[in-house]
């Protein structure tokens, strides 16, 4: 009998670990407050960059404070394949990117000019739906970080508003300001301060479907339904520095015949560690996936 | 007094009593430090362990704090493989006993001010205490290189069973010296980076690294330092192993030039990562990593074959059935080989696929994936090599009939299915997508976290029967005391 019983538990665990994810199950919707159209302002100077605190500068810049949304993504496409700035091919959406500069070295992916793939429209992770004629973002995650974007979609989207990426250093002074915080709001993370693995936000249900975005700008000490955040802007008031999406940046060959592109801030889908802001992720630039975001500057 | 006068002596002056203090150092450093990480974190016992031991976490030294953590642990690894050699082997007293005495003291010290120095706060004193430690391993081992010396005549052998030249030089004393030369030098191609990535807290972990294609000397160094050290581990417990269970007849002439051998390449192709020679030195490990894995394997080969030989001897035509019943009759011999056979799912298979798919595959995942593949290889690695030696200790502390199956067949299956489990996540990504992972995500936790707890419940077990064992006047540490593992290699 006891044996029956541990069979019968294992053989249960295992069924459920072969359970479909619910990827379009039910997701809370909240009003953060933050306006995603608005702009920080960075000054020239000093900052501490990586771990071990070089100092570099930048010049001064304007950073989005929030992630590039699903709305405003779905408003670039709409806007972009009427211009004919992008086009649809088989189950992607692609456009234009000029290449890198190839060198040959060992593991180094040649990245010529040509279309490439912005985002996948068949791919179930993907918020963003195509109707044959305009795109349109799923209900509920309007407000939530534009994910499934290649690195070529961030830019292109960047381009398209006459913006940018911003380089690796623009990103970190935009999150730790001048001085030496591992995250953009201090020197600690507690739960209530970002959106990260098992961190229990209400987007969040471990046992089923695991970890998603939550809308830009949540962490700004406002309550949702009884779920307090804490006030986790950087110095510059920018929002999701840590946590909720990776942020590509745009840097293009930081070493020569590196084909990656660096991402930073961590993600839903990683523990604390990686939210820290040094931390460098990096991916090839046709790479996408629901963990992945962006956001411009100028 | 006398009361702790003989234990000391038991604990300190004996090899069995030495391996098990490293062994439960180890235990309690895996246990207190485990709980700063994974599910563990998940559940906030993290947080309850900082605070309760007053823990001093400053998030931008965690990566150097990780390296003094891993090398707490490898010291005491390190001391339990020369408190083995030491025993199992031949060698003059004096050498034994300094290089005993220096490696006990160094580990230790490592262990206890390198972790005092890395988690409450940074008493440089501490530092001072840790590098002291790392450095008297370091001249044990040189006095270990001495010890071992294979061209000594008190150690040439007659005996034609065994892999020795015509002159009578044993070829196993030279694959062991081999393998402490070649750990000395290589700790030493660890200590020169060490010493300039630690001016400062510039340290930095080399899964973090590993993606960009232009390397400084010093972070090759790092690199190869991580991967020649476990690898010459690995080498070094597979000898041990051998010795204990008597490997002898033809396979062990074709094993000990080949182990002789694969040690020399490999380390060659490794200091090689900071030579001109760069471009080619993983093919040259490759190359010498070969012979290593087919000696091993050659190893398994003779064991097997000798236990299922020697378990039907009484039966006078056996079958199939019978001889594999025989093999696996004794969980704590047939465990070590057969952990070797499991190490290539888990670690060689692993890594020679990315290898050879790393620009298709591996380098089109995000760079966390691949740091996740690169921990959790060597992570799986490391705990092979500790289950073996566990398996070993079991049978040093002469355990017999149910105990001995229970304990050792616990050993293989808990830890075979944690780390069958990691490299199943690992490799996840080759067959879910991110978003559809957390499922599976979770019943690879549960495994993991079900075959890890219960080692360590088991260890914890075996660590307090010890220590109630001292407290006894004739207890089990009375005939341990006398006993050296060179009288108990299987006959």
């Amino acid at each position: 009998m006891k044996r029956f019983i541990l069979t019968l538990s294992l053989l249960t665990a295992l069924l459920a670990s072969c359970t479909p994810v619910d990827l379009n199950a039910s997701i809370p919707t909240f009003d953060t407050g933050i306006d995603p159209n608005t702009w920080a302002q960075v000054p020239a100077g000093e900052f501490y960059f990586g771990q071990h605190e070089n100092i570099e500068t930048t010049n001064a810049y304007e950073i989005m404070v929030t992630d590039v949304t699903a709305q405003q993504y779905a408003d670039f496409l709409n806007a972009a394949l009427a211009d004919g700035y992008v086009k649809i091919d088989s189950d992607n959406v692609v456009g234009y990117y000029p290449g890198d500069t190839f060198h040959g070295i060992k593991h180094e992916l040649e990245i010529k000019a040509g279309d490439w793939a912005y985002i996948p429209l068949n791919d179930p992770s993907q918020r963003i739906k195509f109707d044959g004629t305009s795109f349109t973002v799923q209900p509920g995650y309007e407000n939530h970080p534009m994910t499934m974007v290649s690195w070529f979609g961030a830019w292109g989207y960047c381009e398209y508003y006459d913006y940018r990426l911003p380089s690796e250093m623009e990103w970190t002074k935009a999150a730790r300001g001048e001085d030496e915080r591992p995250f953009p709001w201090g020197d600690e993370i507690l739960r209530e301060n970002a959106n990260f693995y098992s961190s229990r936000d209400p987007f969040e249900n471990m046992s089923s479907f695991g970890s998603r975005t939550s809308p830009v700008g949540f962490y700004n000490g406002k309550t949702y339904d009884g779920y307090q955040t804490l006030e986790s802007a950087s110095p510059y008031g920018l929002y999701d520095m840590a946590g909720n999406v990776w942020q590509w940046v745009g840097d293009v060959q930081p070493q020569e015949g590196f084909s990656d592109r660096f991402m930073h801030g961590g993600s839903k889908d990683t523990y604390d560690m990686d939210l820290r802001i040094w931390v460098r992720n990096s991916a090839p630039p046709m790479y996408f996936s629901p963990g992945v975001g962006f956001r411009c500057a100028r | 007094m006398q009361f702790i006068k003989t234990r000391f002596n038991y604990l300190f002056g004996s090899t069995k009593g030495l391996i098990l203090v490293a062994i439960a150092m180890i235990a309690v450093v895996t246990a207190i430090w485990g709980m700063l990480s994974g599910p563990m974190a998940e559940m906030g016992v993290r947080e309850i362990v900082i605070k309760l031991f007053g823990m001093d976490i400053v998030q931008a030294e965690r990566e150097g704090r990780i390296i003094i953590l891993y090398h707490s642990i490898a010291m005491a690894v390190v001391a339990i493989e020369t408190y083995m050699v030491t025993g199992i082997l031949k060698m003059k007293e004096f050498f034994k006993m300094t290089v005993r005495l220096l490696i006990t003291v160094g580990y230790i010290l490592t262990m206890v001010f390198g972790m005092g120095f890395a988690y409450f706060g940074h008493n440089w004193a501490f530092h001072g205490l840790y590098i002291t430690g790392l450095s008297l391993i370091f001249f044990a081992g040189v006095l270990l290189c001495i010890a071992l010396w294979p061209w000594d005549n008190e150690y040439y052998i007659t005996d034609t069973d065994y892999a020795r030249t015509k002159k009578g030089i044993d070829l196993e004393r030279v694959a062991f010296f081999t393998t402490a030369v070649t750990t000395v030098l290589s700790a030493l191609f660890g200590a020169v980076p060490g010493s300039f990535f630690g001016n400062g807290f510039e340290a930095f972990l080399a899964e973090n690294i590993i993606r960009l294609p232009h390397k400084t000397t010093m972070e090759y160094s790092v690199i190869g330092h991580l991967h020649i050290m476990l690898a010459l581990i690995a080498i070094m417990i597979t000898l041990i192993i051998g010795r204990w269970l008597n490997f002898k007849g033809i396979w062990h002439k074709i094993a000990m030039p080949l182990m002789i051998l694969g040690c020399i390449v490999l380390s060659l192709g490794v200091w090689g990562v900071v030579t001109p020679l760069e471009p080619v030195a993983h093919m040259i490990i490759y190359v010498g990593a070969t012979p290593s894995m087919l000696a091993a394997l050659f190893l398994l080969i003779w064991s097997w074959g000798k236990f299922a030989k020697e378990g039907t001897a009484h039966i006078a035509k056996p079958t199939f059935l019978q001889k594999l019943g025989a093999m696996v009759s004794d969980p704590l011999k047939f465990g070590p080989t057969w952990q070797m056979l499991f190490m290539n799912f888990t670690t060689s298979g692993i890594g020679i696929f990315m290898a050879i798919r790393l620009d298709e595959i591996f380098r089109m995942w995000p760079a966390r994936e691949e740091r996740i593949e690169l921990t959790g290889h060597w992570h799986a690695l490391s705990a092979i090599i500790a289950t073996i030696i566990l398996m070993y200790y079991g049978d040093m502390l002469g355990l017999k009939g149910k105990v001995r199956q229970v304990y050792g067949w616990s050993i293989i299956f808990l830890s075979d299915l944690a780390l069958g489990a990691v490299t199943v996540f690992e490799m996840k990504r080759l067959f879910i997508t991110e978003a559809e992972q957390q499922p599976l995500v979770n019943m690879l936790m549960y495994m993991i976290d079900f075959g890890l707890g219960f080692l360590l419940v088991l260890l914890a077990i075996v660590m307090v029967w010890r220590m109630t064992d001292l407290f006894k006047p004739k207890g089990r540490w009375t005939e341990e005391m006398t006993h050296e593992l060179s009288q108990e290699v299987t006959k």
